[in-house]
């Protein structure tokens, strides 16, 4: 191969893989978050408030600035990344697991099981997700695990419609029949037969949910429903930074930034999964 | 068409009944709404006079007979708080949620279709590209961070706009964008999805073949086709616009009903945050109605097929 064939291959490569890089960093940052940040995010030195990025104030040194109470920003970012991603990561899993079986089940026994969860899934995407998501977090109050639990609660039918449709026409394919004729129950059907062929499907809204949930886990955080201070969430980090813009600009920029470029990431990703995955959406 | 008619209505009221049935539910998660509805403050008596007034006491299938009857009446309740009816304090501040949706409306489809026109037409060359970029960028940019951005930016370092609150036109500027550029994405997607389908079809081969170009094709032809699937999603934004407002209003101190339902929340006036919910669930079963008897409508198949 020659040398500049050699390059346009990497570089396309590059071009392939960014989105899962930034992806993978945010990962790591969160994964070991008390080894990368600089200082502890949560220590306040009040003589160093709102500190522009690059300033040393009382030996300490603020890569990204410091906010209001004069916390390191760097590593506030460092320990919101795990925030993100976890209630990302748990919100989708419970409400993919959850939302596919009730879906294939739905798909497999039809008749009253059918009309009942599929009535329940028009129920809850006729209330725009966030505002179930608000008032059920009004109700419970504001926690890390309460905002899984409202993510996981609002999003299930998502999945929930994606698999029963799925489920409807393989359950008609012949192996699927013989399988039944053959004495194969509901189990072994679903498991074997209905799972591994909506799997794709599945992980396709799995993957851009996930871009949504880290959006909503910040947008509850924003308005104070999230993860209560003083846990770092680029959400609140945001909501807070707002009452700087005219003096501060990264308080709110940087956590931003951040977020924007995870979900762009996390976008793309899904974008490219649902491509091979799933060729007639292109 | 009748049937059609009279089944989808059927089926919208079964819909909210089930949202009034789950709103209902999530009133109780934790077991006793009064908490929802008091003060941190309140005494152990105030608390029982409370659960008394509002018969909380009762048992639960009164209580969820009273919560219908009440929603038939459209009566939402008494603020605990304002002690003023919930649904004068939403009355007062729709008009404002309305306007800035439909300000976001405006941006989503006047810069949304456009760019999926852009994007259906020229594939996969560089301007196509760089219209993909600009629908992913916008899609993954969450509201309250291009909101602050543009409050720096056009508010504080240029002073072109006004930063927040209520006032003239310019007011509505920035909070439109930043509601709209989701919807943007949306409607690019949809337009180019929708497009690209009806340009495969045959009578947009003949035409080509009879020497039509592609501007006049696309007025005269493709035009009206195309934009079904558009007008049906246009329907179906506007909740997610309304629930977006939320957030948008916050950012921008924008007095609707999205501002009233955090304020509601922090001041633990849970009445007003449930009649937001049940009229935003509300609005948007409407839609759902509205567009598909306008799917139906414009493309009479859809009834033949249901019926089937």
């Amino acid at each position: 191969m020659s040398r500049p064939a050699r390059a346009t291959l990497i570089w396309r490569g590059v071009g392939r893989w960014w989105p899962v890089a930034i992806i993978a960093l945010f990962v790591l940052a969160a994964t070991f978050a008390p080894l990368l940040a600089p200082y502890d995010p949560n220590y306040q030195n009040l003589i160093g408030r709102l500190r522009p990025p690059g300033t040393v104030s009382r030996s300490y040194h603020y890569l990204l600035g410091s906010d209001e109470l004069g916390r390191d920003l760097l590593s506030r970012i460092i320990y919101g990344a795990r925030v993100s991603l976890i209630v990302a990561f748990a919100s989708v899993i419970i409400s993919g697991v959850v939302g596919t079986l009730l879906g294939m089940l739905a798909g497999y026994r039809r008749g009253v099981t059918e009309i009942i969860v599929m009535r329940v899934v028009d129920v809850f995407l006729s209330i725009p997700a966030v505002l179930l998501a608000i008032i059920t977090v009004a109700v419970l109050g504001p926690s890390l695990f309460n905002v899984i639990m409202v993510l996981a609660l609002t999003r299930w039918p998502r999945y929930a419609r994606v698999a029963y449709s799925q489920t409807l026409s393989i359950v008609t394919m012949p192996y699927v029949r013989l399988s039944t004729l053959m004495g194969a129950g509901a189990v072994r059907v679903l498991f074997r037969h209905v799972l591994p062929n909506i799997i794709g499907s599945v992980s396709v809204v799995a993957t851009l949910e996930f871009g949504l949930m880290v959006l909503f886990e910040a947008g509850l955080s924003f308005l104070g429903l999230g993860v209560q201070p003083p846990t770092a969430s680029w959400g609140a980090m945001l909501s807070t930074g707002r009452n700087y813009v005219a003096t501060a600009w990264w308080v709110a920029t940087l956590p931003g930034l951040c977020l924007f470029a995870l979900v762009l990431a996390v976008n793309l990703t899904g974008d490219a999964v649902r491509d091979r995955l799933d060729p007639r959406f292109r | 068409m009748q049937g059609f008619l009279v089944r989808r209505l059927g089926q919208a009221l079964i819909t909210i009944l089930g949202v009034a049935t789950l709103i209902f539910f999530v009133q109780r998660l934790t077991g006793d709404p009064t908490y929802l509805l008091v003060p941190e403050t309140a005494t152990q008596a105030d608390i029982d006079a409370l659960r008394h007034a509002l018969g909380f006491d009762r048992p639960l299938i009164e209580q969820f007979g009273g919560f219908l009857a009440d929603l038939a009446r459209f009566d939402l309740g008494q603020s605990v708080v304002q002690r003023v009816p919930v649904s004068t304090i939403i009355a007062s501040r729709l008009p404002y949620t309305l306007m800035l949706a439909a300000g976001a409306l405006v941006v989503a489809i006047g810069i949304g279709v456009p760019v999926g026109v852009v994007l259906a037409l020229f594939r996969d060359g560089p301007i196509a590209k760089l219209a993909a970029g600009f629908v992913l960028a916008a899609q993954s940019m969450p509201t309250f961070w291009s909101g602050i951005l543009m409050i720096m930016i056009f508010a504080v370092t240029l002073g072109w706009l006004p930063p927040s609150s209520t006032g003239g036109f310019s007011h509505l500027i920035m909070p439109s964008i930043a509601l709209g550029l989701l919807s943007m994405a949306t409607f690019a997607r949809i337009t180019r999805a929708s497009l690209l389908d009806e340009l495969s079809k045959d009578y947009v081969r003949t035409a080509r073949s009879r020497g039509v170009r592609t501007p006049r094709l696309l007025v005269r032809h493709v035009a009206r086709n195309a934009a079904i699937p558009v007008i049906t999603v246009a329907a179906l934004e506007i909740s997610n616009l309304l629930a977006g407002a939320v957030i948008v209003e916050t950012v921008f101190a924008w007095p609707g009903i999205g501002q009233v339902t955090v304020q509601a929340i922090l001041a633990r006036d849970f009445l007003i945050v449930q009649g937001v919910v049940l009229l935003g669930a509300f609005v948007t079963v409407l839609l759902n109605l509205l567009s598909d008897i306008l799917y139906s409508v414009v493309d009479p198949r859809i009834v033949l097929e249901r019926a089937r």
